[in-house]
Protein backbone atom coordinates (compact mmCIF):
# COMPACT_ATOMS: atom_id res chain seq x y z
CA UNK A 1 0.00 0.00 0.00
CA UNK A 2 1.20 3.51 -0.18
CA UNK A 3 0.70 5.24 2.42
CA UNK A 4 3.25 7.71 1.92
CA UNK A 5 1.36 8.97 -0.81
CA UNK A 6 -1.89 9.50 1.24
CA UNK A 7 -3.16 13.04 1.10
CA UNK A 8 -4.65 14.55 4.27
CA UNK A 9 -8.37 15.14 4.13
CA UNK A 10 -8.00 19.10 4.24
CA UNK A 11 -5.83 18.61 1.08
CA UNK A 12 -8.48 16.56 -1.50
CA UNK A 13 -9.33 19.21 -3.68
CA UNK A 14 -12.63 20.73 -2.97
CA UNK A 15 -14.21 19.74 -6.48
CA UNK A 16 -13.64 15.91 -5.58
CA UNK A 17 -15.92 16.22 -2.58
CA UNK A 18 -19.41 16.34 -4.22
CA UNK A 19 -18.81 13.23 -6.60
CA UNK A 20 -17.10 11.16 -3.95
CA UNK A 21 -20.41 11.53 -1.70
CA UNK A 22 -22.35 10.69 -4.47
CA UNK A 23 -20.55 7.48 -5.22
CA UNK A 24 -20.79 6.57 -1.55
CA UNK A 25 -24.48 7.53 -1.72
CA UNK A 26 -24.95 5.36 -5.08
CA UNK A 27 -23.30 2.02 -3.02
CA UNK A 28 -24.63 2.50 0.92
CA UNK A 29 -28.37 3.78 -0.25
CA UNK A 30 -29.70 0.84 -2.25
CA UNK A 31 -28.39 -1.55 0.91
CA UNK A 32 -29.99 0.74 3.33
CA UNK A 33 -33.66 0.69 0.93
CA UNK A 34 -33.09 -3.09 1.03
CA UNK A 35 -32.80 -3.40 5.13
CA UNK A 36 -35.61 -0.62 4.57
CA UNK A 37 -37.82 -3.09 2.90
CA UNK A 38 -36.57 -6.02 5.42
CA UNK A 39 -39.68 -7.84 7.40
CA UNK A 40 -36.97 -8.37 10.54
CA UNK A 41 -39.98 -9.74 12.30
CA UNK A 42 -40.64 -12.55 10.12
CA UNK A 43 -37.26 -13.04 9.04
CA UNK A 44 -36.02 -16.21 10.93
CA UNK A 45 -39.71 -17.85 9.37
CA UNK A 46 -38.69 -16.56 5.50
CA UNK A 47 -34.76 -17.56 6.21
CA UNK A 48 -35.92 -21.85 7.48
CA UNK A 49 -38.39 -22.19 4.60
CA UNK A 50 -38.06 -25.40 2.61
CA UNK A 51 -36.95 -23.68 -0.41
CA UNK A 52 -34.94 -21.24 1.29
CA UNK A 53 -32.51 -24.40 3.37
CA UNK A 54 -32.71 -26.21 -0.16
CA UNK A 55 -31.03 -23.20 -1.89
CA UNK A 56 -28.76 -22.03 1.04
CA UNK A 57 -27.52 -25.58 1.54
CA UNK A 58 -26.73 -25.96 -2.21
CA UNK A 59 -25.41 -22.43 -2.33
CA UNK A 60 -22.74 -23.75 -0.15
CA UNK A 61 -22.65 -26.85 -1.24
CA UNK A 62 -22.04 -26.00 -5.02
CA UNK A 63 -19.70 -22.81 -3.95
CA UNK A 64 -17.33 -25.16 -1.91
CA UNK A 65 -16.74 -27.76 -4.65
CA UNK A 66 -16.36 -24.92 -7.26
CA UNK A 67 -13.46 -23.22 -4.72
CA UNK A 68 -11.54 -26.38 -4.52
CA UNK A 69 -11.98 -27.24 -8.68
CA UNK A 70 -10.38 -23.88 -8.61
CA UNK A 71 -7.61 -24.06 -6.40
CA UNK A 72 -7.03 -27.75 -7.91
CA UNK A 73 -6.95 -26.17 -11.34
CA UNK A 74 -6.51 -22.44 -11.08
CA UNK A 75 -3.09 -22.53 -9.29
CA UNK A 76 -1.02 -25.00 -11.32
CA UNK A 77 -2.54 -23.08 -14.08
CA UNK A 78 -1.48 -19.57 -12.25
CA UNK A 79 1.93 -21.19 -12.08
CA UNK A 80 2.35 -21.65 -15.54
CA UNK A 81 1.30 -18.19 -16.83
CA UNK A 82 3.55 -16.60 -14.30
CA UNK A 83 6.84 -19.01 -14.63
CA UNK A 84 6.91 -20.18 -18.33
CA UNK A 85 8.35 -18.39 -21.02
CA UNK A 86 6.57 -19.57 -24.28
CA UNK A 87 5.83 -16.93 -26.47
CA UNK A 88 1.44 -16.78 -26.57
CA UNK A 89 1.62 -16.97 -22.54
CA UNK A 90 0.26 -13.11 -22.52
CA UNK A 91 -2.45 -14.35 -25.35
CA UNK A 92 -3.76 -17.20 -22.80
CA UNK A 93 -3.69 -14.46 -19.54
CA UNK A 94 -6.26 -12.18 -21.77
CA UNK A 95 -8.48 -15.75 -22.39
CA UNK A 96 -8.24 -17.01 -19.03
CA UNK A 97 -9.41 -13.25 -17.52
CA UNK A 98 -12.16 -13.54 -20.18
CA UNK A 99 -15.01 -14.89 -17.86
CA UNK A 100 -13.61 -11.95 -15.56
CA UNK A 101 -15.24 -9.22 -18.15
CA UNK A 102 -18.08 -11.23 -20.19
CA UNK A 103 -21.46 -10.71 -18.99
CA UNK A 104 -22.10 -14.25 -16.93
CA UNK A 105 -25.26 -14.49 -18.98
CA UNK A 106 -23.12 -15.13 -21.86
CA UNK A 107 -20.77 -17.32 -20.41
CA UNK A 108 -24.28 -19.43 -20.04
CA UNK A 109 -24.68 -19.31 -23.42
CA UNK A 110 -21.20 -20.12 -24.32
CA UNK A 111 -21.07 -23.43 -21.69
CA UNK A 112 -24.74 -24.16 -23.29
CA UNK A 113 -23.25 -24.67 -26.87
CA UNK A 114 -20.36 -26.53 -25.83
CA UNK A 115 -21.11 -28.64 -22.75
CA UNK A 116 -25.16 -28.69 -23.35
CA UNK A 117 -26.70 -31.88 -25.23
CA UNK A 118 -26.06 -30.28 -29.06
CA UNK A 119 -22.89 -28.61 -27.97
CA UNK A 120 -19.52 -30.54 -29.50
CA UNK A 121 -18.34 -31.94 -25.64
CA UNK A 122 -21.73 -32.18 -24.94
CA UNK A 123 -22.86 -34.71 -27.26
CA UNK A 124 -18.97 -36.54 -26.48
CA UNK A 125 -19.84 -37.09 -23.32
CA UNK A 126 -23.61 -38.41 -24.02
CA UNK A 127 -22.47 -40.69 -26.98
CA UNK A 128 -19.81 -41.95 -24.66
CA UNK A 129 -20.63 -42.33 -21.37
CA UNK A 130 -24.29 -41.42 -21.46
CA UNK A 131 -24.07 -38.39 -18.98
CA UNK A 132 -25.69 -34.98 -20.03
CA UNK A 133 -24.71 -32.15 -18.27
CA UNK A 134 -27.34 -29.43 -18.27
CA UNK A 135 -30.14 -29.38 -15.49
CA UNK A 136 -27.67 -31.26 -13.10
CA UNK A 137 -25.90 -29.96 -9.77
CA UNK A 138 -22.54 -30.44 -11.76
CA UNK A 139 -23.87 -28.18 -14.37
CA UNK A 140 -23.88 -25.28 -11.76
CA UNK A 141 -20.44 -26.27 -10.30
CA UNK A 142 -18.76 -26.04 -13.57
CA UNK A 143 -20.75 -22.59 -14.22
CA UNK A 144 -19.53 -21.12 -11.06
CA UNK A 145 -16.12 -22.72 -11.73
CA UNK A 146 -16.12 -20.53 -14.95
CA UNK A 147 -16.91 -17.42 -13.45
CA UNK A 148 -15.25 -17.49 -10.07
CA UNK A 149 -11.44 -19.11 -11.81
CA UNK A 150 -10.02 -15.92 -12.46
CA UNK A 151 -9.81 -14.18 -9.34
CA UNK A 152 -7.83 -17.63 -7.97
CA UNK A 153 -5.49 -17.15 -11.02
CA UNK A 154 -5.06 -13.61 -10.76
CA UNK A 155 -4.49 -13.07 -7.27
CA UNK A 156 -2.02 -16.18 -7.30
CA UNK A 157 -0.17 -15.21 -9.88
CA UNK A 158 0.17 -11.48 -9.34
CA UNK A 159 1.41 -13.05 -5.74
CA UNK A 160 4.00 -15.28 -7.89
CA UNK A 161 5.16 -12.29 -10.03
CA UNK A 162 5.62 -10.17 -6.93
CA UNK A 163 8.11 -12.76 -4.62
CA UNK A 164 10.14 -12.88 -8.43
CA UNK A 165 12.16 -16.14 -8.40
CA UNK A 166 14.89 -15.93 -6.30
CA UNK A 167 14.35 -18.19 -3.36
CA UNK A 168 13.13 -20.76 -5.93
CA UNK A 169 16.54 -20.37 -7.71
CA UNK A 170 18.48 -20.75 -4.60
CA UNK A 171 16.32 -23.60 -3.77
CA UNK A 172 17.34 -25.37 -7.21
CA UNK A 173 20.93 -24.39 -6.94
CA UNK A 174 20.70 -26.60 -3.63
CA UNK A 175 19.51 -29.86 -5.33
CA UNK A 176 16.06 -29.45 -4.65
CA UNK A 177 14.44 -30.79 -7.73
CA UNK A 178 10.69 -28.71 -9.43
CA UNK A 179 8.05 -30.83 -7.59
CA UNK A 180 10.33 -30.06 -4.76
CA UNK A 181 10.87 -26.43 -5.24
CA UNK A 182 6.99 -25.85 -6.04
CA UNK A 183 5.52 -28.04 -2.76
CA UNK A 184 8.40 -26.48 0.02
CA UNK A 185 9.09 -23.21 -1.42
CA UNK A 186 6.50 -21.89 -4.13
CA UNK A 187 3.23 -23.15 -2.35
CA UNK A 188 4.19 -21.79 1.52
CA UNK A 189 5.33 -18.12 -0.51
CA UNK A 190 1.57 -18.58 -2.38
CA UNK A 191 -0.38 -18.62 0.88
CA UNK A 192 -1.62 -15.51 1.44
CA UNK A 193 -2.69 -14.40 -2.42
CA UNK A 194 -4.23 -17.93 -2.34
CA UNK A 195 -6.44 -17.55 0.94
CA UNK A 196 -7.70 -14.31 -0.46
CA UNK A 197 -8.40 -15.79 -4.06
CA UNK A 198 -10.22 -18.67 -2.40
CA UNK A 199 -12.10 -15.99 -0.28
CA UNK A 200 -12.96 -14.00 -3.58
CA UNK A 201 -13.59 -17.42 -5.92
CA UNK A 202 -15.75 -18.83 -3.01
CA UNK A 203 -17.82 -15.46 -3.32
CA UNK A 204 -17.80 -14.87 -6.98
CA UNK A 205 -19.11 -18.40 -7.19
CA UNK A 206 -21.53 -17.65 -4.35
CA UNK A 207 -23.07 -15.25 -6.27
CA UNK A 208 -23.48 -16.70 -9.76
CA UNK A 209 -26.57 -15.98 -11.70
CA UNK A 210 -26.62 -15.52 -14.92
CA UNK A 211 -24.46 -18.61 -16.03
CA UNK A 212 -26.58 -20.65 -13.93
CA UNK A 213 -29.78 -20.06 -14.97
CA UNK A 214 -28.82 -20.31 -18.81
CA UNK A 215 -26.81 -23.50 -18.67
CA UNK A 216 -28.27 -25.66 -15.45
CA UNK A 217 -31.44 -24.29 -14.69
CA UNK A 218 -33.62 -23.71 -12.10
CA UNK A 219 -35.17 -26.48 -9.80
CA UNK A 220 -35.46 -26.35 -6.21
CA UNK A 221 -32.64 -28.66 -4.60
CA UNK A 222 -30.86 -29.48 -7.41
CA UNK A 223 -29.65 -26.29 -9.25
CA UNK A 224 -31.74 -23.41 -7.75
CA UNK A 225 -29.37 -21.74 -5.41
CA UNK A 226 -29.48 -18.50 -3.97
CA UNK A 227 -29.45 -16.00 -6.31
CA UNK A 228 -31.62 -17.85 -8.35
CA UNK A 229 -34.31 -18.58 -6.00
CA UNK A 230 -34.10 -14.84 -5.01
CA UNK A 231 -35.24 -14.16 -8.52
CA UNK A 232 -37.47 -16.68 -8.34
CA UNK A 233 -39.24 -15.74 -5.14
CA UNK A 234 -39.24 -11.94 -6.61
CA UNK A 235 -41.98 -12.81 -8.67
CA UNK A 236 -44.49 -13.92 -6.09
CA UNK A 237 -42.60 -13.36 -2.09
CA UNK A 238 -40.73 -10.27 -2.38
CA UNK A 239 -40.59 -10.30 1.74
CA UNK A 240 -38.43 -13.48 1.20
CA UNK A 241 -36.50 -12.43 -1.47
CA UNK A 242 -35.32 -9.42 0.49
CA UNK A 243 -34.79 -11.75 3.44
CA UNK A 244 -32.54 -13.92 1.03
CA UNK A 245 -30.93 -10.81 -0.82
CA UNK A 246 -30.43 -9.79 3.04
CA UNK A 247 -28.58 -12.84 3.80
CA UNK A 248 -26.15 -12.56 0.51
CA UNK A 249 -25.43 -9.44 1.59
CA UNK A 250 -24.55 -10.88 5.13
CA UNK A 251 -22.16 -13.44 3.58
CA UNK A 252 -20.51 -10.84 1.46
CA UNK A 253 -19.74 -8.35 4.38
CA UNK A 254 -17.95 -11.29 5.62
CA UNK A 255 -16.41 -12.13 3.04
CA UNK A 256 -14.60 -8.60 2.88
CA UNK A 257 -13.75 -8.82 6.12
CA UNK A 258 -12.30 -11.80 5.61
CA UNK A 259 -10.23 -11.06 2.54
CA UNK A 260 -9.00 -7.49 3.48
CA UNK A 261 -6.71 -6.04 2.66
CA UNK A 262 -4.60 -7.57 0.06
CA UNK A 263 -7.41 -8.75 -2.34
CA UNK A 264 -10.26 -6.11 -1.70
CA UNK A 265 -7.73 -3.25 -1.81
CA UNK A 266 -6.65 -4.11 -4.84
CA UNK A 267 -5.45 -7.12 -6.51
CA UNK A 268 -1.61 -6.94 -7.74
CA UNK A 269 -2.38 -8.38 -11.35
CA UNK B 1 -15.71 20.68 -17.03
CA UNK B 2 -19.09 21.69 -15.14
CA UNK B 3 -20.33 22.32 -18.82
CA UNK B 4 -19.69 18.28 -19.36
CA UNK B 5 -21.33 17.29 -15.96
CA UNK B 6 -24.15 19.44 -16.89
CA UNK B 7 -24.56 17.57 -20.25
CA UNK B 8 -24.26 14.56 -19.07
CA UNK B 9 -26.66 14.97 -16.45
CA UNK B 10 -29.31 16.16 -18.85
CA UNK B 11 -28.25 12.76 -21.31
CA UNK B 12 -29.04 10.29 -17.81
CA UNK B 13 -31.84 12.39 -17.10
CA UNK B 14 -33.14 12.16 -20.67
CA UNK B 15 -33.06 8.94 -20.45
CA UNK B 16 -34.69 8.63 -17.79
CA UNK B 17 -37.42 9.29 -19.37
CA UNK B 18 -37.74 12.62 -17.64
CA UNK B 19 -38.25 14.75 -20.96
CA UNK B 20 -41.11 17.43 -21.46
CA UNK B 21 -43.52 14.99 -24.18
CA UNK B 22 -43.89 12.85 -21.52
CA UNK B 23 -47.72 12.87 -22.23
CA UNK B 24 -47.35 11.16 -25.66
CA UNK B 25 -45.68 8.00 -24.40
CA UNK B 26 -47.93 4.97 -23.42
CA UNK B 27 -46.16 2.28 -21.49
CA UNK B 28 -47.54 -1.11 -21.78
CA UNK B 29 -46.88 -4.02 -19.43
CA UNK B 30 -47.86 -7.40 -20.81
CA UNK B 31 -47.42 -10.69 -20.50
CA UNK B 32 -43.98 -12.95 -21.52
CA UNK B 33 -46.67 -15.29 -24.26
CA UNK B 34 -48.23 -11.70 -25.58
CA UNK B 35 -44.45 -10.55 -27.13
CA UNK B 36 -45.07 -11.18 -30.45
CA UNK B 37 -48.63 -10.16 -30.58
CA UNK B 38 -48.21 -7.17 -28.87
CA UNK B 39 -45.31 -6.15 -30.59
CA UNK B 40 -47.65 -5.81 -33.77
CA UNK B 41 -50.03 -4.36 -31.79
CA UNK B 42 -47.57 -1.39 -30.85
CA UNK B 43 -46.63 -1.05 -34.17
CA UNK B 44 -50.01 -0.73 -35.82
CA UNK B 45 -51.21 1.90 -32.50
CA UNK B 46 -48.13 3.89 -33.44
CA UNK B 47 -49.10 4.04 -37.42
CA UNK B 48 -52.71 5.03 -36.64
CA UNK B 49 -51.10 7.67 -33.83
CA UNK B 50 -47.67 9.18 -35.62
CA UNK B 51 -47.12 11.71 -32.68
CA UNK B 52 -47.31 8.62 -29.97
CA UNK B 53 -44.24 6.23 -28.86
CA UNK B 54 -45.69 3.16 -27.04
CA UNK B 55 -43.33 1.17 -25.29
CA UNK B 56 -44.31 -2.31 -24.13
CA UNK B 57 -42.11 -4.12 -21.39
CA UNK B 58 -42.83 -7.81 -21.47
CA UNK B 59 -42.08 -10.37 -18.88
CA UNK B 60 -43.53 -12.84 -16.15
CA UNK B 61 -47.08 -11.40 -15.38
CA UNK B 62 -46.45 -12.02 -11.59
CA UNK B 63 -42.68 -10.05 -12.25
CA UNK B 64 -44.96 -7.06 -13.99
CA UNK B 65 -47.41 -7.12 -10.77
CA UNK B 66 -44.59 -7.14 -8.62
CA UNK B 67 -42.86 -4.24 -10.38
CA UNK B 68 -46.14 -2.03 -9.99
CA UNK B 69 -46.65 -2.89 -6.64
CA UNK B 70 -43.53 -1.50 -5.89
CA UNK B 71 -43.77 1.39 -7.96
CA UNK B 72 -43.30 1.32 -11.57
CA UNK B 73 -44.70 3.18 -13.68
CA UNK B 74 -47.49 2.44 -16.37
CA UNK B 75 -50.15 3.19 -18.25
CA UNK B 76 -51.88 -0.46 -19.14
CA UNK B 77 -51.14 -3.69 -17.94
CA UNK B 78 -52.18 -7.21 -19.72
CA UNK B 79 -52.11 -10.13 -17.70
CA UNK B 80 -51.81 -14.04 -18.55
CA UNK B 81 -54.31 -14.51 -15.66
CA UNK B 82 -56.90 -13.22 -13.38
CA UNK B 83 -55.21 -14.20 -10.58
CA UNK B 84 -52.53 -11.80 -11.34
CA UNK B 85 -54.69 -8.61 -11.95
CA UNK B 86 -56.86 -9.24 -9.00
CA UNK B 87 -53.49 -8.69 -6.95
CA UNK B 88 -52.86 -5.42 -8.73
CA UNK B 89 -56.56 -4.39 -8.25
CA UNK B 90 -55.81 -5.30 -4.52
CA UNK B 91 -53.41 -2.92 -4.42
CA UNK B 92 -55.54 -0.33 -5.52
CA UNK B 93 -53.50 0.52 -8.96
CA UNK B 94 -55.97 -0.20 -11.00
CA UNK B 95 -58.17 3.07 -12.51
CA UNK B 96 -60.59 0.93 -15.06
CA UNK B 97 -62.10 -2.36 -14.60
CA UNK B 98 -60.08 -5.60 -16.00
CA UNK B 99 -61.46 -6.74 -19.28
CA UNK B 100 -60.75 -9.64 -20.67
CA UNK B 101 -59.59 -10.01 -23.89
CA UNK B 102 -57.90 -13.51 -24.84
CA UNK B 103 -57.48 -16.84 -23.42
CA UNK B 104 -54.77 -19.66 -24.23
CA UNK B 105 -54.75 -22.74 -23.02
CA UNK B 106 -51.27 -25.22 -22.89
CA UNK B 107 -49.73 -27.13 -25.35
CA UNK B 108 -46.12 -29.53 -25.16
CA UNK B 109 -43.36 -27.63 -27.37
CA UNK B 110 -41.08 -30.73 -28.45
CA UNK B 111 -38.04 -30.93 -31.01
CA UNK B 112 -39.07 -30.67 -34.47
CA UNK B 113 -40.33 -34.46 -35.38
CA UNK B 114 -40.61 -34.98 -32.08
CA UNK B 115 -38.14 -37.88 -32.01
CA UNK B 116 -38.86 -39.42 -28.52
CA UNK B 117 -42.47 -39.83 -29.78
CA UNK B 118 -43.93 -37.71 -27.41
CA UNK B 119 -47.88 -38.16 -27.24
CA UNK B 120 -49.12 -36.45 -23.99
CA UNK B 121 -48.71 -35.28 -20.19
CA UNK B 122 -48.02 -38.51 -19.18
CA UNK B 123 -44.76 -38.91 -21.30
CA UNK B 124 -43.13 -36.25 -19.36
CA UNK B 125 -43.18 -38.60 -16.46
CA UNK B 126 -41.06 -40.72 -18.89
CA UNK B 127 -37.24 -41.66 -17.67
CA UNK B 128 -35.94 -41.09 -21.00
CA UNK B 129 -37.50 -37.36 -21.07
CA UNK B 130 -36.11 -33.95 -20.48
CA UNK B 131 -39.51 -31.44 -20.14
CA UNK B 132 -39.20 -28.24 -18.34
CA UNK B 133 -41.76 -25.91 -17.46
CA UNK B 134 -42.90 -22.41 -16.38
CA UNK B 135 -42.11 -22.28 -12.25
CA UNK B 136 -45.20 -22.10 -10.12
CA UNK B 137 -44.92 -18.31 -9.41
CA UNK B 138 -46.06 -17.65 -12.67
CA UNK B 139 -49.44 -17.90 -14.71
CA UNK B 140 -48.23 -20.46 -17.30
CA UNK B 141 -46.41 -22.36 -14.15
CA UNK B 142 -50.06 -22.89 -12.03
CA UNK B 143 -51.75 -23.42 -15.14
CA UNK B 144 -49.27 -26.20 -15.98
CA UNK B 145 -50.06 -27.93 -12.14
CA UNK B 146 -53.10 -27.05 -12.50
CA UNK B 147 -53.37 -28.99 -15.76
CA UNK B 148 -51.42 -32.08 -14.43
CA UNK B 149 -53.65 -32.47 -11.07
CA UNK B 150 -56.85 -32.29 -13.20
CA UNK B 151 -55.32 -35.12 -15.65
CA UNK B 152 -53.88 -36.72 -12.10
CA UNK B 153 -50.58 -37.18 -13.88
CA UNK B 154 -47.10 -35.92 -12.03
CA UNK B 155 -44.45 -34.76 -14.86
CA UNK B 156 -40.61 -34.97 -14.01
CA UNK B 157 -39.16 -31.51 -14.96
CA UNK B 158 -35.87 -30.72 -14.96
CA UNK B 159 -35.77 -27.01 -14.70
CA UNK B 160 -38.47 -24.52 -13.76
CA UNK B 161 -38.01 -21.41 -16.04
CA UNK B 162 -38.67 -18.08 -14.79
CA UNK B 163 -40.84 -17.17 -17.80
CA UNK B 164 -42.87 -18.95 -20.62
CA UNK B 165 -40.06 -17.97 -22.83
CA UNK B 166 -37.29 -19.41 -21.34
CA UNK B 167 -39.24 -22.59 -21.36
CA UNK B 168 -39.69 -22.45 -25.03
CA UNK B 169 -35.83 -21.23 -25.55
CA UNK B 170 -34.71 -24.40 -23.39
CA UNK B 171 -36.61 -26.74 -26.18
CA UNK B 172 -35.35 -24.78 -29.13
CA UNK B 173 -31.88 -24.93 -27.82
CA UNK B 174 -31.97 -28.68 -27.73
CA UNK B 175 -31.34 -29.20 -24.06
CA UNK B 176 -35.11 -29.98 -22.81
CA UNK B 177 -36.59 -32.56 -24.82
CA UNK B 178 -40.32 -31.07 -23.89
CA UNK B 179 -41.74 -27.82 -22.78
CA UNK B 180 -45.62 -26.61 -21.56
CA UNK B 181 -45.88 -23.27 -23.26
CA UNK B 182 -48.71 -22.08 -24.15
CA UNK B 183 -50.50 -23.27 -28.07
CA UNK B 184 -49.94 -19.75 -29.23
CA UNK B 185 -45.75 -20.14 -28.31
CA UNK B 186 -45.97 -23.07 -31.04
CA UNK B 187 -46.37 -21.15 -33.82
CA UNK B 188 -43.06 -21.28 -35.26
CA UNK B 189 -40.82 -24.19 -37.26
CA UNK B 190 -38.16 -24.22 -34.63
CA UNK B 191 -40.47 -26.36 -32.26
CA UNK B 192 -43.07 -28.99 -32.74
CA UNK B 193 -46.21 -29.31 -31.16
CA UNK B 194 -47.79 -32.12 -29.32
CA UNK B 195 -51.43 -31.33 -28.13
CA UNK B 196 -53.05 -31.88 -25.47
CA UNK B 197 -55.88 -33.85 -24.49
CA UNK B 198 -58.26 -32.28 -22.46
CA UNK B 199 -56.18 -29.36 -22.54
CA UNK B 200 -59.08 -26.80 -21.99
CA UNK B 201 -59.29 -27.83 -18.06
CA UNK B 202 -56.85 -25.07 -17.55
CA UNK B 203 -57.70 -22.06 -19.70
CA UNK B 204 -55.69 -18.75 -18.59
CA UNK B 205 -58.04 -15.65 -19.09
CA UNK B 206 -56.31 -12.40 -20.20
CA UNK B 207 -57.49 -9.24 -18.66
CA UNK B 208 -56.55 -6.19 -19.34
CA UNK B 209 -56.95 -3.15 -17.45
CA UNK B 210 -55.40 0.92 -17.55
CA UNK B 211 -53.67 2.20 -14.83
CA UNK B 212 -53.58 6.12 -14.91
CA UNK B 213 -56.02 8.31 -16.14
CA UNK B 214 -54.48 9.21 -19.55
CA UNK B 215 -56.78 9.48 -22.18
CA UNK B 216 -54.40 7.53 -24.62
CA UNK B 217 -54.15 4.63 -22.17
CA UNK B 218 -57.99 3.84 -22.59
CA UNK B 219 -57.68 4.13 -26.07
CA UNK B 220 -54.89 1.45 -26.32
CA UNK B 221 -57.21 -0.93 -24.43
CA UNK B 222 -60.45 -0.19 -26.39
CA UNK B 223 -57.69 -1.01 -29.43
CA UNK B 224 -56.54 -3.78 -28.38
CA UNK B 225 -60.42 -5.34 -27.47
CA UNK B 226 -61.14 -4.16 -31.01
CA UNK B 227 -58.71 -4.22 -33.78
CA UNK B 228 -56.56 -6.46 -31.66
CA UNK B 229 -58.67 -9.12 -31.36
CA UNK B 230 -57.96 -9.98 -35.06
CA UNK B 231 -54.36 -10.19 -34.26
CA UNK B 232 -55.16 -11.90 -31.30
CA UNK B 233 -56.78 -14.71 -32.72
CA UNK B 234 -54.22 -15.08 -35.69
CA UNK B 235 -51.99 -15.75 -33.34
CA UNK B 236 -53.81 -18.69 -31.33
CA UNK B 237 -55.54 -16.80 -28.47
CA UNK B 238 -59.00 -17.56 -27.67
CA UNK B 239 -61.95 -15.61 -28.06
CA UNK B 240 -62.98 -14.93 -23.93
Amino acid sequence: MTHDRLTPAGRVPRALWAPAVLALALVTLPIAGLLLRTDFARLPTLLTSDASLHALRLSLLTAALSTVLCVLLGVPLAVVLARSTFPFVRVVRAVVLLPLVLPPVVGGFALLYSLGRNGFLGYLLDVTAGITVPFTTAAVVIAQTFVAMPFLVVSVEGALRATGEDFERVAATLGARPATVFTRVTCPLLLPALASGVVLSFARALGEFGATITFAGSLQGVTRTLPLEVYAQADADVDSAVALSLLLIVIAVVVIVVARPRSVEGVRA
Amino acid sequence: MSKAIATSLAALLAMAGCTASEERTLTVFAAASLTDVFTTLEQRFEDEHPDVDVRVHFAGSSRLAQQLAEGASADVFASADEDVMRDVAGEGLLTGEPTPFATNTLTIAVEPGNPLGIRGLADLAREDVTAVVCQPQVPCGSAARELAAAHDVEPRFASEEPDVTAVLGKVRAGEADAGLVYVTDVRDEAVDEVAIDGAEDAVNTYPIATLTEAPLAAEFQRFVLGAGSGVLRDAGFGAP
